[in-house]
């Protein structure tokens, strides 16, 4: 299952039940060149709507959000050398960190693919 | 993102180009302009650092001062030498106020008997005004408002202008040149933004449109936009008015001390000159340095400077991402006994100290043309 939160940050639940987080294809292109991340540590409780990450481009840093509530079981440590994935491959290699989910209903309020779509076209 | 502006901005004679070439448009003092085509900052970083980019300026101020003793006049403003400067040479100087703090940085050309002065967007009407009662009639204050200015900026710029006027090839640095390009007539000044060789020009606004694209046209030309003239002014060591410098801060304190005359440090007769006169010979409290954080974590403008003892010494006024030097870079205000060269330090980001230390500007190593 794969979720958008209209501050363009993808939660995707893996089979293991864990969670993917990342940013999408369309905030990484407002970024612009993406040059330092910053993850939070293994085993933090995140709160849907906090802050969980950071994203920095040349220009500017930007908070990245816990789209639900969770625990970090893992993080990209790819993307302290590389940070250019989260613009190469923002949904595959450029994924930030893993959440055990507290609370799956959580994901229902957030929009699906096609939702998230239409919302990013009224954002122009 | 979609928020309407409040007030409408103004459109430079190449905003149609900008558009057709793709850019990112953002409002930059009270104009739309081009923070990156879509390279992207780094590619556009790296391209000028390695051929050559053109930059749109013409948000900038152009003024020409008119009058028979035009820069001893003008030196009642700015503390630089200007009666000296030989004929079409260029230098650069600040405005100050009585307690010697910079109101704007700005090139001034010698023009024949006149001046040729090029002030930032952001100050431009607020520097008009300021030359106009500070000259106080005895020299005449034009803005040259239907000109555009661009910049052809990297170590390939003089071989490409050069195809055009083949005397830019040996035009001596921070020098200006009547110059005919593509049949346009333009004033060519060897100097830029960049720590590279390169040109501004500026331009009859009627023709900028046309010439950009003839320079675009060159296969060593790709357009630059505001955001890597940032991180290569920065990389440059070059400050930034209203972050670097301000109305708070004094050339002294910002270590231009290099840009102020020495006739002018004996004599004064500008704003502030009793102050950067003490300055000079008792020294400052803060001095502006380059510094190099440890790790990747960029130290953006406003980040906090501690000692290692944890007590605060200063602040950052630029830090951002230096992609020649391929990490992160800042600049900022600290007290004078941590101005040394790998002088330890703290930035606290996000609330965490982070290591860092005092390093030589600039970051990367200017190439000017010295002929």
């Amino acid at each position: 299952m794969l979720r958008f939160t209209n501050e363009h940050e993808w939660i995707r639940v893996e089979t293991d039940g864990a969670a993917t987080v990342g940013i999408t294809s369309y905030a990484q292109e407002q970024l612009g060149d993406v040059v330092y991340v910053e993850l939070p540590a293994l085993g933090k409780e995140v709160t849907k709507g906090g802050d969980a990450a950071v994203v920095e481009s040349v220009k500017a840093a930007s908070e990245v959000y816990a789209p639900v509530d969770g625990k970090v079981v893992a993080v990209n440590d790819k993307l302290s050398g590389e940070p250019s994935l989260v613009n190469s491959s923002p949904m595959g290699d450029g994924w930030f960190f893993r959440l055990q989910l507290s609370d799956k209903s959580q994901l229902d309020a957030l929009m699906d693919e096609a939702a998230y779509k239409k919302f990013c076209e009224g954002q122009h | 993102m979609s928020a309407p502006s409040p007030e409408p901005l103004q459109r430079t004679p190449l905003h149609a180009l900008h558009v057709a070439l793709g850019a990112k448009m953002v409002p930059f003092a009270g104009y739309e302009m081009p923070v990156q085509y879509p390279a992207g900052i780094i590619a556009e970083h790296n391209h000028t650092r390695s051929q050559a980019g053109l930059f749109d300026v013409s948000h900038m101020g152009q003024v020409r001062i008119r009058g028979k003793k035009a820069a001893a006049d003008f030196e009642r403003l700015v503390p630089g030498d200007i009666q000296s400067l030989g004929a079409f040479r260029t230098r650069y100087t600040q405005f100050t106020n009585e307690s010697g703090g910079i109101l704007d940085d700005l090139m001034a050309t010698r023009w024949g008997e006149d001046l040729f002065v090029v002030v930032n967007a952001a100050c431009k009407a607020a520097d008009i005004e300021h030359m106009k009662r500070g000259l106080d009639g005895r020299a005449a204050v034009e803005p040259l408002e239907d000109r555009a200015l661009l910049a052809l900026q990297g170590p390939a710029a003089a071989t490409v202008l050069s195809r055009f006027a083949p005397s830019c090839a040996t035009q001596k640095f921070m020098s200006m040149a009547e110059l005919k390009l593509d049949g346009v007539p333009c004033f060519v000044t060897r100097s830029g933004y960049t720590g590279e060789d390169g040109f501004e020009l500026s331009v009859p606004a009627a023709a900028a449109e046309k010439l950009a694209r003839r320079l675009l046209a060159e296969p060593e030309v790709k357009p630059i936009g505001l955001g890597a003239r940032d991180s290569l002014r920065l990389e440059a060591g070059l400050c930034l008015y209203g972050h670097d410098i301000d109305a708070t801060t004094t050339p002294v304190e910002a270590d231009l001390v290099w840009s102020i005359g020495k006739r002018r440090r004996q004599e004064g007769g500008f704003p502030g000159a009793d102050v950067i006169r003490c300055q000079l010979d008792h020294g400052t409290t803060r001095l502006r340095v380059g510094i190099l954080p440890e790790g990747r974590a960029p130290a953006r403008e406003q980040t906090e400077i501690i000692d290692p003892s944890g007590r605060r010494i200063g602040t950052v006024t630029s830090g951002g991402f230096g992609p020649t030097v391929g990490g992160p870079i800042a600049m900022g205000y600290v007290e004078v006994a941590s101005a040394k060269d790998g002088a330890p330090l703290a930035l606290v980001v996000r609330g965490t100290p982070r290591p860092a230390k005092v390093a030589p500007l600039p970051f990367v190593p200017q190439r000017y043309y010295r002929g």
